[in-house]
């Protein structure tokens, strides 16, 4: 015979804080402990099955329930933007199970879980940010094994990848890789930076503050500690490069942040604004403008400027 | 911040009422009892209890009512809750010798101690609509006469039965007999062992082992397989509680296991012989069943010195990617937004079109160079 609990309010202690069982939860900071101890090295963990589906954050969202504290303040973006649908999904999840203190502003947060994106101002020692990974392993589409891709690993053997980035290079006279762009940990693991856009991948480099790796549906963690080398693959002929915009965001006319593209009408109009919503606000609050902001303002596209 | 992301929390909850809406139907329709899709719909719950790895019955139909009959959605509901029990201990091993049998057939002898026993199967239905059932009241006596004789006491398995002759592949647990895997609480590493792959498979999405045992037998893979063995019905589940030190009966659980019994030509050390394929999966699930027995047999390639050419043969390609959960959640992902890397790519293809483009205005006459010029 079974008793079922049903998950109402008045049965809501049947989940224990960050909803993850305090066993469970030791297992993960054991493992993030071998991660940070050993930088950009795939440490294998026993990823539980979360209520939210496998692909949409659940490696990310274990690392976070594992190390979040009733003093955390927790800013989740997904794209850049703090209010993309599966952030704020994920979001109340962490206000619901841990009560946590969420913010938009990269500055107060204490804890950063991300999706694609790294927030545009520098991050502070003493940060944690917390990487979404759906394929934790760079070397998988070279190689489809993972008994062959962690024998690779172990030997520092990355001819394969070389190669690869050098038959980019023959073909379009260029690395085609635009995100996920591989890098060298430490000087010694290749490792994904997650679908993070190459324009972001030097911010990891040297950053004051910790990130941490999870990837759920593939069962590994890692981990970058501060002050690591954080170096993207390239040749001395070739060297590592980002993405540029020909004109600034519309809305802020910031003219060094990563830019998404608007499709304004069925005419080819576009705009393009920051990515990074918090960082695009701020700018704006502070008194930057950018060319399209009035008329962005008087559509309703933008909150009203005066209440920024 | 812009309307098209801004207000996605009230977005996402509204969505919740429409799902609920939706699942609830035309309201002149009655309402769907769990008991009702338990009773009445006892094979899918079967699969939702294999897929989402829980033997719960009650669960299961309510799972799929909740997820409107969506096996895999319902199989991810038992999942999460799943994952939050909490781990007791471990039961005594299954003896499917005892089984009380409800059906018993064998493709391999004419006849066996214990018979062969039908049972329910719509194996000799002839797939023509029974009308009848759309009228609701109609359906009234389903009662099955009982048989003449009882069934035999003993029915012995059918692998025991070779195996008596020494024809059968031997198979003892491991040195030591270890508690077998969890594959939910520990993360699998690769050569996986036949505890970890059983595993996977019985918790697999039952198309995806289907199409997979069906690839071994079109020749994608060189098995052999007869059906030793398919038998259906319920099992004792029992456990020893520390502070009694003798097991006592929790339950009984319905079960469906199948040996298939493969060729096998020997090696220099072992003589000719015959294989065991093995499946096992809750409720009465035959197709689950024989279909993993097939992949089973397959991925033990490896043990027998064969080539494993094929995908079915590979632990790697079938544990990956039998999950159904995790595979539904990855390739569903797509729909999160990925602006910020499509982005990227707009930005390298425009880049390398408008480079190419001045490359063809400065030479109009010689074709693209050539790699690396």
């Amino acid at each position: 015979m079974t008793v079922h609990q049903s998950i109402s309010d008045e049965t809501r202690p049947a989940y224990n804080y960050a909803y993850l069982d305090e066993q469970t939860k030791r297992m993960i900071r054991r493992a993030l402990l071998k991660a940070v101890a050993v930088p950009g090295y795939q440490v294998p963990f026993g990823s539980r099955e979360m209520p939210l589906a496998r692909g949409w954050g659940t490696g990310g969202i274990q690392v976070t329930a594992a190390i979040i504290g009733p003093d955390d303040t927790l800013k989740v973006i997904d794209q850049g933007a703090d209010d993309t649908t599966n952030a704020v999904s994920i979001r109340r999840f962490f206000e619901r199970t841990a009560d946590a203190r969420t913010t938009e502003a990269t500055d107060e947060a204490t804890i950063i879980q991300t999706r694609h994106r790294i927030p545009e101002a520098p991050l502070k020692a003493g940060q944690i940010m917390v990487y979404q990974v759906p394929q934790p392993e760079p070397l998988r589409k070279l190689e489809p094994h993972e008994a062959e891709t962690r024998k690779m690993h172990a030997w520092a053997e990355y001819g394969l990848m070389q190669v690869k980035l050098y038959e980019n290079i023959a073909r379009f006279g260029e690395v085609t890789t635009t995100y996920d762009y591989p890098v060298m940990v430490n000087g010694r693991y290749v490792m994904a930076p997650s679908p993070i856009p190459k324009f972001d991948n030097p911010k990891m480099q040297m950053s004051p503050a910790l990130q941490l790796f999870g990837a759920g549906r593939e069962k590994r963690i890692y981990a970058v500690p501060p002050h690591t080398s954080v170096r993207s693959l390239d040749f001395d002929d070739h060297p590592f490069r980002i993405q540029s915009w020909e004109q600034p965001c519309a809305l802020c006319g910031a003219a060094d942040s990563y830019l998404d593209e608007v499709v304004i009408d069925d005419q080819g109009g576009r705009m393009f604004v920051c990515s990074d919503s918090h960082h695009c606000e701020t700018r704006r609050a502070d008194g930057h403008r950018g060319a399209m902001l009035a008329d962005a303002s008087a559509l309703h596209l933008v909150e009203d400027e005066a209440k920024p | 911040m812009y309307v098209a992301v801004k207000g996605g929390e009230a977005a996402i909850l509204a969505t919740h009422d429409l799902v609920a809406e939706a699942r609830r139907g035309d309201e002149s329709v009655p309402e769907l009892a769990v008991a009702q899709i338990r009773e009445q719909m006892g094979l899918a719950c079967g699969r939702v209890m294999n897929e989402g790895s829980l033997y719960d019955p009650d669960l299961a139909a309510l799972a799929l009512k909740q997820a409107q009959g969506d096996a895999i959605e319902a199989a991810f509901l038992m999942r999460a809750y799943r994952t939050t029990l909490p781990r007791f201990g471990s039961s005594e091993p299954l003896d499917t010798a005892k089984m009380a049998i409800r059906r018993r057939i064998s493709a391999t002898y004419k006849d066996l101690p214990g018979g062969q026993v039908l049972g329910p199967t719509y194996d000799y239905t002839h797939r023509l609509f029974d009308f009848a059932l759309m009228d609701e009241a109609a359906s009234g006596e389903a009662q099955a006469r009982p048989a003449a004789q009882p069934l035999d006491a003993s029915m012995p398995r059918v692998p025991d039965i070779l195996g008596a002759e020494g024809l059968m592949e031997e198979e003892a647990p491991p040195e030591g007999d270890p508690r077998p895997f969890d594959l939910t609480r520990e993360p699998v590493t690769f050569p996986a062992d036949r505890d970890v792959r059983l595993q996977a498979m019985a918790r697999g999405d039952e198309g995806f082992m289907l199409g997979l045992g069906y690839s071994v037998q079109r020749g994608y893979g060189n098995t052999h397989p007869f059906v030793g063995e398919v038998r259906v019905g319920e099992v004792s589940v029992e456990y020893v509680p520390e502070e009694l030190g003798f097991a006592v009966d929790l339950g009984d659980v319905t079960l469906t296991e199948c040996q298939m019994v493969n060729q096998f030509a020997g090696s220099k050390e072992v003589p000719p012989q015959f294989t065991r394929g093995y499946g096992l999966s809750f409720g009465h699930s035959e197709r689950k069943a024989m279909s993993m027995s097939l992949v089973d047999r397959a991925l033990k390639a490896r043990e027998f010195g064969e080539a494993a050419t094929y995908p079915a043969q590979q632990d790697e390609f079938v544990l990956y990617h039998s999950d159904n959960v995790e595979a539904a959640g990855f390739v569903e992902h797509l729909k999160l937004p990925h602006y910020v890397d499509f982005q990227g790519e707009l930005e390298l293809i425009r880049r390398i079109r408008r480079e190419r483009e001045q490359r063809l205005a400065d030479q109009p006459d010689e074709a693209l160079p050539e790699a690396a010029e």
